[in-house]
């Protein structure tokens, strides 16, 4: 079995070179090149199928349905505005490529290694319950229940992009998973070279005041920070999380294009701005840090004094939203009580 | 602003007179008689021609005026190389420049126009391209910056919706060759060079045919 799944591997690999120069290297030299790093050897490499790929595949038309409209919640999200989400994202935001490319939280390996035990809630999660966390934080909004025809869709389409990956592959092999952490930022991060970087790099489309772009009512350019923005509970928010993102997925179209060093501060400007409140809220900032300083904060800025100012010590849950914390949140024991 | 594509040149002039839209501080009427050294090739309408095969001259008509100015300046200034408009430019000064921007914005958009043997093959992948990319490429879609149904976002992004195809095609080929790179931040250049020659010319046949406005007509 161990040569056959290595033998797969190297084929898929093979596969990948092949059917996707750009992402892996390209023929000529670009002034603009993407850099996107190399499978390692022995790393898991999976190309997930397309849309096309779904046309040309025999499964009953309706399954096929379900998961053109999983993919169209995805890449538009704001569907659900004012039902499911409470700020400017699309899952697409920060799942770029419609959940396929890596180095952006691809996000066909929550299909394989869930259910999984997640710090974060401190209990074994599902695909389904996973996709509820980016709901509840990512998107400041209330998850579509679980089994309704949202999230069935949604995690039909996760399911989709995992074609062929064998359950419960470890995690720890894939190529281009979540956003791989960078090495420590040598000089700190700063407050000050975060502003330029922002001001040079982001502000053109973000905005100066990090609100993004709306026109005619869509959105363009997600807001970065704001009543728009992700709220601090979101994993963005944590500092190697976004200066990850930063690095190998903007400016749009041009990863790996900043250092290391600017991509970590940078995202400590980003995160050192307000944003809605954490559904996880005890009524102090303070406490609520220290509650989840272990498992989340202690990477984050949340709670902490920055220019004079503490951060999350207020009561704004976003523009539209009404409530602090969807139900769904909850504890999960798996006894009989 | 949605009411300006449905407004005559002559209301919006004498509606807006003087003043500031998109923060571009300008006079519409002046800008209209500056107009005339343009309309030779943009058109009285600000339609522009499109030449399939030879240089196309952009549609004007409803674009965002800094972007026009912006373009206006960079020819000025040398970082738009265009040995056709250089010599209209350099005639113009920069309260010039603004005025007649602010006048094209506010013209009625027109209709875009492509070639007429344009396949529907390429035009599936002109659409796809459009609207979802090529990410195994690394070629992103044109509306996550160009905005909803690419009908431009912002002062930096324009409207390709509704442009001449000769004009898209042109443009992408010369950010391709290096004719063309005063783009901000090199953000259309990075995609422009990863797009091969059946890619741009199917992207800008499949742009042509589309609305330039909301609930505009293709």
């Amino acid at each position: 079995m161990a040569s056959l799944l290595s033998m797969r591997r190297l084929l898929v690999a093979l596969v990948a070179g092949v059917l996707a120069p750009g992402v892996y290297g390209t023929e000529t030299s670009p002034r603009v090149p993407t850099n996107v790093p190399q499978p390692e050897e022995g790393q898991f490499v999976h190309v997930p199928p397309t849309m096309d790929d779904l046309e040309n595949n025999d499964m009953h038309p309706e399954l096929k349905r379900v998961i053109r409209r999983g993919r169209d919640l995805f890449v538009n999200t704001q569907q659900l505005r004012g039902k499911n989400v409470f700020n400017n994202m699309n899952c697409n935001s920060c799942h770029m490529g419609e959940g396929r490319l890596p180095f952006s939280a691809p996000v066909w390996p929550a299909a394989v290694v869930l259910p999984n035990y997640r710090g974060k809630n401190d209990h074994v999660n599902n695909l389904e319950e996973r996709i509820a966390g980016c709901f509840s934080f990512s998107m400041n909004g209330k998850p579509p229940e679980y089994g309704s025809d949202d999230m069935v869709a949604l995690a039909a389409y996760h399911q989709w992009l995992a074609k062929g990956v064998p359950r419960y592959q470890d995690g720890s092999t894939m190529y281009g998973r979540g956003y791989p952490r960078l090495p420590e930022p040598e000089e700190g991060m700063s407050f000050e070279r975060g502003e330029q970087v922002y001001q040079e790099s982001c502000a053109i489309c973000h905005g100066e005041d990090g609100s993004g772009l709306v026109q005619n009512g869509e959105v363009v350019f997600p807001a970065v920070w704001g009543d728009d923005s992700y709220n601090w509970g979101a994993g963005i928010t944590r500092h190697f999380t976004l200066a990850s993102f930063v690095k190998h997925n903007m400016p749009l179209g041009q990863p790996n294009k900043l250092t290391d060093q600017q991509s970590w501060d940078v995202a400590y400007y980003i995160n050192s701005h307000e944003r809605p409140q954490d559904p996880r809220y005890t009524g102090d900032v303070k406490e609520t840090r220290e509650k989840y300083l272990e498992t989340f904060h202690k990477h984050t800025n949340y709670g902490l004094e920055v220019n004079g100012r503490l951060l999350g010590d207020h009561e704004n849950l976003g523009g539209e939203k009404d409530f602090l914390k969807p139900e769904v949140l909850r504890s999960r024991s798996f006894t009989a009580e | 602003m949605r009411w300006k594509s449905r407004v005559s040149t002559a209301f919006a002039t004498l509606l807006l007179g003087t003043g500031t839209v998109y923060g571009l501080e300008g006079d519409v009427a002046s800008g209209e008689a500056t107009a005339a050294v343009c309309v030779a090739c943009h058109q009285p309408d600000g339609s522009g021609v499109n030449v399939p095969g030879g240089e196309s001259w952009p549609k004007l008509a409803g674009l965002n005026a800094n972007y026009l100015y912006k373009q206006l300046v960079d020819v000025k200034e040398g970082t738009r190389t265009s040995p056709t408009m250089q010599p209209f430019v350099s005639m113009l000064d920069d309260q010039q420049m603004k005025d007649v921007s602010l006048y094209y914005s506010q013209l009625e958009s027109t209709e875009g126009k492509g070639d007429t043997d344009a396949t529907e093959e390429q035009l599936a992948l002109g659409k796809k391209l459009a609207t979802e990319g090529d990410w195994d490429r690394y070629i992103v879609p044109c509306s996550s910056c160009h905005g909803p149904d690419n009908q431009g976002a912002g002062d930096h992004f324009p409207a390709i919706a509704g442009q001449h195809a000769g004009y898209i095609a042109d443009q992408l080929q010369a950010w391709k060759s290096g004719r063309r790179d005063n783009d901000p931040q090199h953000l259309m250049l990075a995609i422009a060079e990863r797009m091969n020659d059946e890619d741009i010319l199917a992207v800008s046949q499949w742009l042509s045919r589309q609305p330039a406005v909301q609930g505009g007509e293709k």
